[in-house]
């Protein structure tokens, strides 16, 4: 495996792959890309986990400031119009939409992977079904589908991600089940089967690991669009209910009193960070999976 | 393809004489109607979600439709069930829904109690002039980009807009919106605010809908640069999503033709790149382009439900919010179905275009 004594009679070309590589190199974290995402996106986390220490007032009960006071030393992001700090509301915000984000895409990843598998190695009517469905879910723009869902089961948090999770996982079935498909006929399969490996055995240990990684970099990319669609919902108000400090609903506030940026704005621009920050991961791992679409194509590598 | 042992080795080579042209186009015509099979298949599953989410909605519907005097009256509530087929089981029910939806009733609003298709009559133009101009923005600007892009293959140009479309497709529409608002309106001032026209302005004779059209259809030239003016925020915002994807495909699709020996070799003719670029390449990248128009309408009509409601746009996407923030049923039920259906259609079209730009796919 390692490089240390290549056979003789390997060709110069296996040499080079195996080549021994720095784990920072390997992972990517010289990309700035990479850098960039994962910084921004660490930074979240820790201001998800510790918002109640870092928040300089209470997201929801001081309501004595000042209303729509401008940014100031003394406000860094300005107040809302219930005399609310915004920056302590932003910080607080990040509490629901990236844990929901991650359940919500952790959640359709199961579901979706699950069935694509399923279908992609039985084939036959399930695939069919499965299929259908997917065709189905897809017939609708995203939002609509969630917008009636939510209405059908009534607004709030949990239902909202519900209705998400009904419109995403669709698309992690297609990957898998195409993927299945394609490696349960490549040689290395036929020929462990061959060898006498059971069918769930060829599936676990060979087809599963490779469909690992494009299943990770739609799911990275997906963790994006996620949060765009959770607090798109939200800014209609069929997410989070006020007073919970959440972003799509602040921003929505800020439609209200739009001469007031700031109640708007700093909320926006926390979405808009967190989902640039998955994109920019999810992005430079497909570089990595895929050199054929990859963006510095023909590069360094 | 035939998988022969002589023709797998160079399958792009084979060279298959006596293919007559009305060989050719057969093929074709049965890919249009095995993709228009599908369409009316995917219709028809369209139709059972839409029923079965309005079936299991909790609630009544006669007590919501009808008013508050209506409601205590037997008889009216029976002719409604009796009208509405809710005193049946429910696959006889279903098809009671198919029978009104294709006699176009797709009942009553329950807020206003005007009919849902009356409402989608007047929002869809709305929605239309403002979804057209947004993707004819996308594309040109999208294209440009993405052949740009390509063009400047692993350059700054290049990676400047891959953090370009990137953040492009990741800016919440709403937030963008309200900043656009904000600065271009409230702060600037050089385009106007929300609505269709300005108050002031009356809107142009009714021949499509769409304002600017019917504006310079009537010769209203004021009239059609108002509407234009109230088109251009609303528009772009919509638009920043798509471009970002756009860019993206265009350069993978441009990539991927690029360095084919037809470019190099006309290349090395001493044709100028501002020919290569648009005759060789973007021809042949074309097909790859075209099936994200199909993603990329989705896009607009997701965004759409934000960007009207910040610009009060009386289009499709905010009667559609209305009706879900009022729980309002059957109105939610012919915004989702109607937005379904021309989404299906789209993407139908979109084939079709595509085997009719490739011409590979009309000869397999």
């Amino acid at each position: 495996m390692t490089a240390g004594a290549p056979a003789p009679s390997a060709p110069i070309r296996l040499r080079l792959w195996q080549r021994r590589r720095p784990l920072s190199r390997a992972v990517g974290l010289r990309h700035p890309l990479t850098l960039v995402g994962l910084t921004i996106a660490g930074a979240w986390i820790v201001i998800a986990i510790f918002a109640p220490w870092i928040a300089p007032y209470d997201p929801v009960t001081d309501t004595t400031l000042p209303a729509l006071h401008a940014p100031s030393w003394h406000y860094l992001f300005g107040t809302d119009e219930l005399g609310r700090d915004v920056l302590s509301r932003t910080l607080f915000g990040a509490r629901t939409t990236i844990p929901l984000g991650l359940l919500l895409v952790g959640v359709s990843l199961l579901i979706g992977s699950t069935l694509g598998a399923i279908a992609g190695y039985f084939g036959g009517p399930i695939d069919g079904l499965v299929m259908r469905l997917t065709d189905l879910v897809f017939a609708f723009p995203a939002i609509i589908l969630a917008m009636v869902t939510t209405a059908a089961l009534g607004r709030g948090i949990q239902n909202a991600v519900i209705a998400l999770i009904v419109v995403s996982w669709p698309s992690y079935a297609r990957v898998v089940r195409g993927l299945v498909r394609q490696l349960s006929q490549s040689e290395y399969v036929l020929s462990a089967r061959l060898l006498g490996a059971s069918a769930r055995r060829a599936l676990v240990r060979d087809v599963l690991p490779n469909v690992a990684g494009p299943v990770l970099v739609l799911a990275t990319l997906d963790l994006g669009n996620a949060i765009l669609l959770l607090s798109g919902l939200s800014f209609l108000g069929l997410g989070p209910q006020p007073p919970k400090p959440e972003w799509g609903l602040s921003v929505a506030e800020g439609v209200n009193y739009f001469q007031y940026w700031w109640v708007g704005t700093f909320p926006g621009l926390a979405i808009f960070t967190v989902v640039l920050a998955f994109n920019f991961l999810g992005d430079s791992l497909r570089d990595r999976l895929d050199p054929q679409s990859s963006w510095s194509r023909g590069g360094d590598d | 393809m035939q998988p022969s042992a002589r023709t797998s080795t160079f399958p792009r080579l084979a060279f298959r004489p006596g293919r007559s042209r009305e060989r050719s186009s057969r093929p074709f015509l049965r890919f249009v109607l095995r993709r228009f099979g599908a369409l009316i298949l995917l219709a028809l599953g369209i139709t059972v979600v839409a029923f079965v989410l309005t079936s299991v909605v909790p609630g009544d519907p006669a007590a919501a439709n009808l008013g508050q005097q209506a409601i205590n009256d037997p008889a009216a509530v029976a002719a409604f069930n009796h009208h509405y087929g809710l005193d049946k089981p429910l696959p006889e029910q279903y098809g009671i829904y198919l029978w009104h939806l294709l006699h176009g009733d797709l009942g009553q609003s329950e807020q206003n109690h005007d009919a849902v298709t009356h409402d989608l009559s007047q929002a869809i133009p709305a929605t239309a002039e403002l979804a057209l101009f947004s993707i004819f923005v996308a594309v040109i600007v999208g294209m440009s980009l993405g052949v740009l892009a390509a063009v400047r293959r692993n350059k700054a140009t290049d990676h400047v807009l891959r953090v370009v479309s990137l953040g492009g497709v990741s800016m919440p529409t709403f937030w963008i919106a309200l900043v656009a608002l904000y600065v271009f309106f409230f702060r600037l001032n050089w385009l106007p605010g929300t609505g269709r026209l300005d108050a002031v302005v009356l809107p142009p004779p009714h021949h499509t809908g769409l304002y600017t059209l019917d504006a310079l259809l009537s010769g209203q030239w004021g009239t059609f640069t108002n509407a234009f003016r109230h088109l251009v925020l609303p528009g772009c915002v919509l638009a920043a999503y798509n471009i970002g994807l756009l860019t993206r495909y265009t350069r993978s699709a441009v990539l991927e033709v690029i360095s084919n020996d037809y470019v190099r070799a006309a290349r090395a003719k001493g044709l100028p790149a501002r020919i290569v670029v648009p005759r060789h390449v973007l021809r042949a990248a074309l097909p790859g382009i075209v099936t994200v128009i199909g993603l990329a309408f989705a896009n607009v009509m997701t965004g759409s439900v934000l960007v009207e409601y910040v610009f009060s746009w009386p289009g499709i996407g905010q009667y559609a919010f209305h009706s879900a923030t009022t729980l309002d049923l059957p109105a939610i039920m012919g915004v989702s179905l109607f937005v379904a259906v021309v989404y299906v259609v789209v993407n139908f079209l979109v084939d079709v275009l595509y085997g009719v730009l490739d011409a590979r796919l009309r000869v397999q």
